[in-house]
Parts: structure tokens; C-alpha cells; sequence
């Protein structure tokens, strides 16, 4: 209760602030003063009435507050923008297209970025070591508005022109298998022989698929068919119990490939019957439950002890699976999306949220067209908050396997394997509860410029129209809403660390 | 025979790996130390020649103009073009009916069959004929100058600010830490946009000022906790006790074992200064026209990309390689400044430790 009155105190603050800046950042009247239409006289009398321009700004806030004080009342009133619109519905507008941008782009900088991040701990000192920390700062010193350019150059329009005639030619078979050979050789890492044979398993490997896919019109008419998708279903299974409790418990791993086997076997019905339902959100939640409960009543089955590390290895499991099924849905969507007039075999656009050409009725289509565009600037702010996560669990890692109980832990003979998932890889992540929240505050900034570069209609380019047409209440909405949100991040940060951390409450 | 043993036993169980970082750092301050771990830093040290030499490169060749259109500062530069000058746009030997093309040749003459030659427009002309090289150069200025009064404006700021609270805490903390935390939930980009809207056309040298002013709350909140921890350590009640002052316990005691930290996020906050500036520049809130920024540059030249890549890769990558450098060095001085970071031991050292253990045991 103390901290929330701290944080009103602190938003009370905050938006004075603004306020005041904005308001003297200039006059909001000037265009029509200078404008020799005979009307602007009438528009400046009746803008300074709605506006309460005549009012001096400090005071003028708090008009602007009585309306924000509103909300305990139940009617939250945030003012006019200059035309005459709501703000309140105008930031509802945009505030889930925002959010959307950054969610995703979040979510897929903190799975690779802790991962990469826990590989290089692990390999300190190693050339990828050193190549992903040199990655790291080229991430930290791109200017986000020049590496959109290159995106849409490169990616985007390169990629079309490329699907527009999909044969792939030998320098970039070549040279794509030498980049994975030289990835997988440095990730893996070793005595020099083994470096030579992983670099030649992988790179041969890379230009066979990719030869293959080629061969096959993969580009044009991708697919994973059921083959591949039991493949990789079974590959998770055995991956993820090799992470949680090593492959030698047998039980456990039964219990993942059931769930691997169940995903394969009802792969038809899935695909063709279910996923073509309506209310295709309400299904794949409902899948998802189903093979939860598989996967649930699977580890039961074959766990007589240890029953929560089971249960927890067949649900992670069970949940990949799902995502591979809905991954392939989309492949097969793929062709039949590309034919479509509005896409026209051009599916990577720059710019826009949606295409408006799209005939809606196709769920699928629908969400592809929503991916793909999402794709470039989640792409663009991915790789560059990707490099922070890298280097924060890189450092958090490497700090917590210095620790003595890491020491005692190897001291008493439990596997590395042990040592590093259950004891330091938790305690990596306390620490990056903290940027993880603030990040997504920061991000949201950063978006601004992200925004403007893809034609994205967020909260970005709403602050941007703000500013350049001076309109306060619309600036003071936005600043509003993502002070409060900074606030409430930092809470739950709080929160969240406290949670985490039992050392922080035997502190206090 | 003697000493060795005893030099053993003070170790305690150090392995021999240790025992080589130990020896190493015997008998030298603890500035000796970080001046020899940073120039040790190979990475560090190339980026910080590099940074010397491109802000020698820049600021000697478009000069330096400061100061107002009234009465401007102006030292002249050895480039023979200035970003007001309006030479003829060149047409001749550009690709596919463009203009004003880039005359640098690095390529021997046995590759492209040309010389190697700088030419009169070596980054090529904008759209206007004005001389590419002469903008950009102007640009990296504003860049580099921008990137230091940030640095230093937000150093001071955080670090005063940082320091009164962590070193005297009650009523003064709670204060100025409520006040850094509205200030931190206002994302930067904003105040930025707000004050580069107000601002920029004042020159870079004010927009930078006022930035300044709201880039100290990360800075602050470390050198706080930092205070926080130092302040009610042994050493400092010892001088306490030896009735030190306060600014005397601060300066003498305090301050030294937090440069670190301060220095570290300093450059953070350097090469994050850069890019907040070319951003707002690109948005249209910061550096305004006729004025130069890198960000501007990108921003007026990224539709040309296709037709001119030349407008638009020279201005990103000078702000990469400036970046790039302030980070590499802030590396540096972090690895340089942390008591628990050990350098990494070589093979041949490794080799040497168990030749000498070795030794022991056989002399034992």
C-alpha cells in the first residue's frame, strides 16, 4: 500500500513534468495565427475554449488531472486531441498494435538470447565466445532506423525477387553450409579433430537440405508432411529430457515420446479437421489442453517416483508439439496464401500491419499475412535487444558458477548436466527477471522509431504526430500510459525478485 | 627454498593457475594494476587508437564551427570542401545514370584496372552537388560531440546526485531517488523528442546540453547503491574513527573504489548518447537543416538506397565504427576495473605452472 502511494506520487510527478515541458514547447495556435484563411480566426477561439489555452500551463494540468482523476469515478477522461477526436479511443487503437510489436519481438530476443547467452558461459574463452560477444556490440552500436533499411532491402525485397524464380544457386549453397559448418564446429567445440568432423557433418548436412529443398519446390510449396513432424516431435521429446533429467531415466523419456507418438498420430485429424473449425483460436487452446492432459497422464503412467520432473518434461514437451503442429499448418497454408492476388507471390512486405487486399473469411490466410508482417521490425528489434539478454546471462551465469554451492554441487557427484539446469540456470534468471521487465518498458520507446519505419500505426507514431502538431492532451495520453506502465513493471520486478529470491525478504 | 613455501601457504589452497594471476599483480597500486589489465585488453586498446584517430581524422578535416549563424566560431579544416559549398554535380563514370558518385578507388590497379585514388568527391555528392565527405565528416562531429557532453554532463549529474543519496540516505535519498524515478519513467526517446523539437535548432551543442540533463538516473542509481555498500565498510569507519571529515571520507575513501562502476556505465552511456542523437535527428527532433547529424543523413538518403547506396552506408557506419569503439573500450575498463575478473590463462602459462610445481615437489 506504501509503494502504491509512492508510485501515484511518482506518476503525479512525472506527468507535471511533461506537462510543463510539452506545454512551453511551443504554440500550439501558431500555424492557424499565420494562416490567411478566414475561418482560423473562428478555429483559434474555439480551440483555445476546448483546449483551455487561456489557462497557464501549470494550472492547466490540472484541469488535465481532474480528467485523469476520473478513472476512480469510472469515467476516465483524458481530453480532446486538435481534431476534435477521443483520446481514450485513439490510444485503445494503439496500444494492442504496440503491444503486439513488442510481445513478440520480446519473447523471441529472451529464448535465444538466454540460450546463446548460457551457451557462450559455458564455452568461455571459446572462439564462439569471442564472436558472439563481438556480435554482441556491433547489436549494441546499430542504429535501429539504418538496419530496418538493410532488412527491408535485403530480406524483404530480396526474398521476393528470390521466390519469384527459386533456384538457388551454387555460391550461396556453398556458402550458407560453410557459415553453419563454422557455427555448429565453434559451438561445439573441442580437440582439433573433432572441430574438422563436426565442420564437415554440418556443412555437408546444410547443403544437402538445402539441395533437397530446392529440389523439391520446398520455397513455394513448404511442408513438413508427417514424416518430418514426428521426427521433430520425437527430437524434442528426447531433447528435452536429456535437458531436465538426462536421457538414462528411461521412465521420463517414455513418457516424452508418448507425448512425441500421441502428436503423430492424431496428426491427419489435426490437421485437416480440426485446425479447419471455427473459432480456430478456442482450438488450439483446447489442443493444447488435450495434450497437456496426454502428456500429464503419460508421465503418471510411467513415473512411480520423481513424478514432477516427469510431469514437467512430458507438458514442455507436449506444448513443442503443439507448436509444430500449428508451424505446419501455416506451411500448408503457405502455397494457397502465396496464390492469393493480394500477395502475389510477394510475401514479405515492408510496411503495414495488414494487408487490406486480403479477402477475410480464411483464418489462416488471415494469420499468415499477420506474421509475415510482423515479421520485419519484430526481426529489427529482436536482434538488437537480443545482444543485452546475451551478454546480461552470459555475465549472470558465469557469476553463479563461481558460487560455493555450485562447488559443493559438483563436489558431491552429481552430473554437469545437474549441476548447470538445476542449480546455476535458475539462479541465471533471478537476475534477469529484472531487465527482462524493464526491457519491455524500454522497448516500447524504442519503438517509436520502429513504428515510423515499417508504417506501423502504434503508439510510436502517435507520439511522433503529437509532437510535430503540438497536441498536448494526446502527448500527456502516451506519456500517461507508458509512465504507468514503466511503474507497474517495476513492481512487479519487484515482486517477481522478492518471489524469487529468498534471500531479499530474509534482508528486510 | 624458504620463501617459496611461505608464499605457498599465504595462498592458501591457491591452485597454480591462481598463484600466476597473484604473482603477477605483487607490489603494484591499484591504478598500476587496472592501466595494465586495460592495456592488456587487446580488443580495448585497438578501439581506443581507433577512436583517437577518427576524431583526429574528423575534427581536422572539416575544422571546427561552433557558435551561432550571427557570429559563428570558425577554424577551417584541411578538406578542400565545406557543407555550404555547392561544387558541380559530377556525371560522368557513375553506374546506370546516376550522379555525383563516389571518385574513392582503394582497389589496385591489376583488380579494376583504375589507380588507387582519393578523387574530388571521394564519398561521391548529395542531390544538390554538396561534397558527401564534407557532410559526413560534419555529421561524425556533431556525433562525437554530442557523445561527450552527454558522457560528461550525465557522469557529473549521476554521480553527484548518486552519491549525496548513498552517502548521507534519510529524507535526502527518498528525495532524489523519487525524483530519478519519474524522471526514468519518462522513456528517453521522449524527453529526447521533446527537447530536440524545442532545441534543436539551437545547434548540437545545446540540444546535447539538455539531454544531458536527463541522462544521469541510470548512473545515479548505481553510484548510490555502490555508495550504499562502501559506506559501512571497515575502512571507511576506521577513518571515521580517525575523525576524518565527511568530504575527506567521500573523496579520499569513498570515491576511488566506485570509479570503476562510474567509469564503466560512462561509456554505456556514451555510445548510447550517439545513438539516441542520430535517432532523434532521423525522426526530425533533433539536429535540424541546413545543419548535418548522421542520423538527418539516413533519414533524407534512405529511399536512395537502391539507385545511390553510397548516401546512405557512409553516415551508418561511421556511427557503427564510433559505437563500436566507445563499447569495446567501456569493455575494457570494465574487465579492467573488476577485482574478480581473471585473465585468461594461456597454454604456455599453464605449462610453465606445472613445471614449477614440479619443481617444488621435487625439491621437497
Amino acid at each position: 500500500m506504501r509503494r502504491f502511494g509512492a508510485m501515484l506520487i511518482v506518476l503525479f510527478g512525472s506527468t507535471f513534468l511533461v506537462y510543463n515541458l510539452g506545454a512551453n514547447m511551443g504554440d500550439p495556435l501558431e500555424s492557424l495565427r499565420i494562416s490567411q484563411d478566414p475561418a482560423a480566426e473562428q478555429r483559434i477561439l474555439a480551440l483555445t475554449r476546448e483546449l483551455h489555452l487561456d489557462v497557464p500551463s501549470p494550472l492547466r494540468y490540472f484541469i488535465w488531472l481532474k480528467g485523469v482523476l476520473g478513472v476512480f469515478t469510472g469515467n476516465l477522461d483524458l481530453g480532446t486531441t486538435r481534431d476534435g477526436l477521443q483520446v481514450i479511443s485513439q490510444l485503445g487503437d494503439a496500444i494492442p498494435t504496440s503491444i503486439r510489436l513488442v510481445f513478440f519481438a520480446t519473447i523471441l530476443s529472451i529464448l535465444l538470447g538466454i540460450t546463446i547467452g548460457v551457451v557462450t558461459a559455458l564455452r568461455q574463452y571459446s572462439r564462439f565466445d569471442y564472436a558472439v560477444t563481438f556480435y554482441a556490440f556491433l547489436c549494441f552500436s546499430l542504429p535501429v532506423f539504418w538496419f530496418a533499411v538493410l532488412l527491408k532491402q535485403y530480406l524483404a525485397i530480396g526474398f521476393n525477387n528470390f521466390l519469384s524464380d527459386p533456384t538457388l544457386t551454387w555460391p550461396w549453397v556453398v556458402g550458407l553450409s560453410v557459415i553453419s559448418g563454422v557455427f555448429w564446429s565453434a559451438v561445439i567445440s573441442g580437440s582439433r579433430t573433432r572441430v574438422i568432423s563436426v565442420f564437415a557433418g554440418a556443412s555437408l548436412s546444410t547443403a544437402g537440405i538445402i539441395l533437397l529443398m530446392g529440389a523439391t519446390n520446398w520455397f513455394l510449396n513448404p511442408g513438413m508432411t508427417i514424416v518430418l513432424t514426428t521426427l521433430f516431435s520425437l527430437g524434442a521429446a528426447v531433447a528435452v529430457t536429456q535437458l531436465s533429467t538426462g536421457i538414462s531415466n528411461r521412465k521420463t523419456l517414455y513418457g516424452a515420446l508418448s507425448v512425441a507418438v500421441f502428436g503423430a498420430l492424431v496428426y491427419f485429424p489435426v490437421q485437416d479437421w480440426w485446425f479447419e473449425q471455427k473459432h480456430h483460436l478456442l482450438n488450439i487452446a483446447i489442443l493444447t489442453l488435450v495434450f497437456v492432459a496426454v502428456a500429464v497422464g503419460a508421465a503418471l503412467l510411467f513415473n512411480k517416483v520423481d513424478r514432477g520432473a516427469a510431469i514437467r518434461t512430458s507438458v514442455i514437451t507436449a506444448i513443442i508439439v503443439v507448436v509444430i503442429l500449428v508451424v505446419e499448418k501455416f506451411m500448408r497454408t503457405w502455397s494457397s496464401y502465396m496464390q492469393t492476388d493480394a500477395v502475389n507471390y510477394r510475401p514479405v512486405p515492408t510496411v503495414g500491419q495488414a494487408n487490406d487486399l486480403l479477402e477475410p473469411g480464411n483464418f489462416w490466410h488471415t494469420a499468415l499475412d499477420i506474421v509475415m508482417h510482423i515479421a520485419l521490425p519484430t526481426i529489427a528489434l529482436a536482434i538488437i535487444s537480443f545482444a543485452g539478454y546475451v551478454r546480461f546471462s552470459r555475465g549472470s551465469l558465469l557469476e553463479v558458477l563461481n558460487q560455493d554451492y555450485i562447488r559443493t554441487a559438483r563436489a558431491k557427484g552429481l552430473t554437469e548436466r545437474t549441476v548447470i539446469m538445476r542449480h546455476a540456470f535458475r539462479n541465471t534468471l533471478i537476475p534477469l527477471t529484472t531487465i527482462m521487465v524493464g526491457d519491455i518498458v524500454g522497448i516500447i520507446g524504442g519503438a517509436v522509431i520502429t513504428e515510423s519505419i515499417f508504417g506501423w500505426i502504434g503508439m510510436g507514431s502517435l507520439f511522433r504526430g503529437a509532437l510535430g502538431a503540438l497536441d498536448l492532451n494526446m502527448l500527456m495520453g502516451i506519456s500517461l500510459v507508458t509512465a504507468t506502465m514503466a511503474m507497474v513493471a517495476n513492481l512487479i520486478a519487484d515482486l517477481l525478485y522478492s518471489a524469487l529470491d529468498p534471500r531479499i525478504r530474509a534482508g528486510k | 627454498m624458504f620463501k617459496k613455501k611461505q608464499n605457498l601457504s599465504a595462498n592458501g589452497v591457491a591452485s597454480g593457475e591462481n598463484a600466476i594471476a597473484n604473482k603477477e599483480i605483487e607490489g603494484l597500486s591499484q591504478g598500476q594494476i587496472v592501466r595494465r589489465r586495460f592495456v592488456r585488453h587487446r580488443a580495448a586498446m585497438i578501439a581506443l587508437f581507433s577512436l583517437i584517430g577518427i576524431t583526429l581524422f574528423v575534427f581536422s578535416s572539416s575544422g571546427l564551427h561552433l557558435g551561432t549563424e550571427k557570429d559563428p566560431i570558425t577554424v577551417p579544416g584541411w578538406w578542400h570542401y565545406g557543407i555550404t559549398d555547392l561544387p558541380e554535380l559530377t556525371m560522368d563514370g557513375c553506374p546506370d545514370g546516376t550522379v555525383g558518385c563516389p571518385t574513392l578507388d582503394i582497389l589496385p590497379p591489376f583488380i579494376d584496372g583504375t589507380g588507387v585514388q582519393i578523387g574530388d568527391h571521394p564519398f561521391g555528392q548529395d542531390d544538390i552537388g554538396r561534397d558527401y565527405f564534407a557532410l559526413v565528416m560534419r555529421g561524425a562531429q556533431q556525433s562525437i560531440m554530442v557523445m561527450f557532453i552527454i558522457g560528461l554532463i550525465g557522469g557529473i549529474l549521476g554521480t553527484v546526485i548518486g552519491a549525496v543519496s548513498g552517502f548521507f540516505r534519510g529524507w535526502v535519498d527518498a528525495i532524489l531517488m523519487r525524483f530519478t524515478d519519474f524522471i526514468i519513467t519518462i522513456p528517453f526517446i521522449m524527453v529526447g523528442a521533446v527537447i530536440g523539437f524545442k532545441y534543436g535548432n539551437l545547434g548540437v551543442v545545446v540540444l546535447a546540453l539538455m539531454l544531458g540533463l536527463f541522462s544521469w538516473t541510470g548512473l545515479s542509481r548505481l553510484v548510490r547503491g555502490e555508495f550504499l555498500t562502501l559506506r559501512t565498510r571497515e575502512f571507511v569507519d576506521a577513518a571515521r574513527v580517525a575523525g576524518a571529515s565527511n568530504a575527506r571520507i567521500v573523496f579520499k575513501h569513498i570515491l576511488p573504489n566506485a570509479v570503476g562502476v562510474i567509469i564503466v556505465s560512462v561509456t554505456l552511456l556514451m555510445s548510447g548518447a550517439i545513438l539516441t542523437e542520430s535517432a532523434l535527428s532521423y525522426l526530425g527532433f533533433g539536429v535540424v537543416a541546413p545543419d548535418v547529424s548522421l542520423g538527418l543523413l539516413i533519414s533524407q538518403y534512405q529511399d536512395s538506397f537502391t539507385t545511390r547506396p553510397w548516401l546512405f552506408w557512409w553516415p551508418g557506419l561511421l556511427i557503427i565504427l564510433i559505437a563500436l569503439c566507445v563499447n569495446f573500450i567501456g569493455d575494457g575498463l570494465r574487465d579492467a576495473f573488476d577485482p574478480r575478473q581473471k585473465r585468461r590463462i594461456t597454454k604456455k602459462e599453464r605449462e610453465q605452472a606445472r613445471v614449477a610445481k614440479r619443481e617444488a615437489k621435487a625439491d621437497a
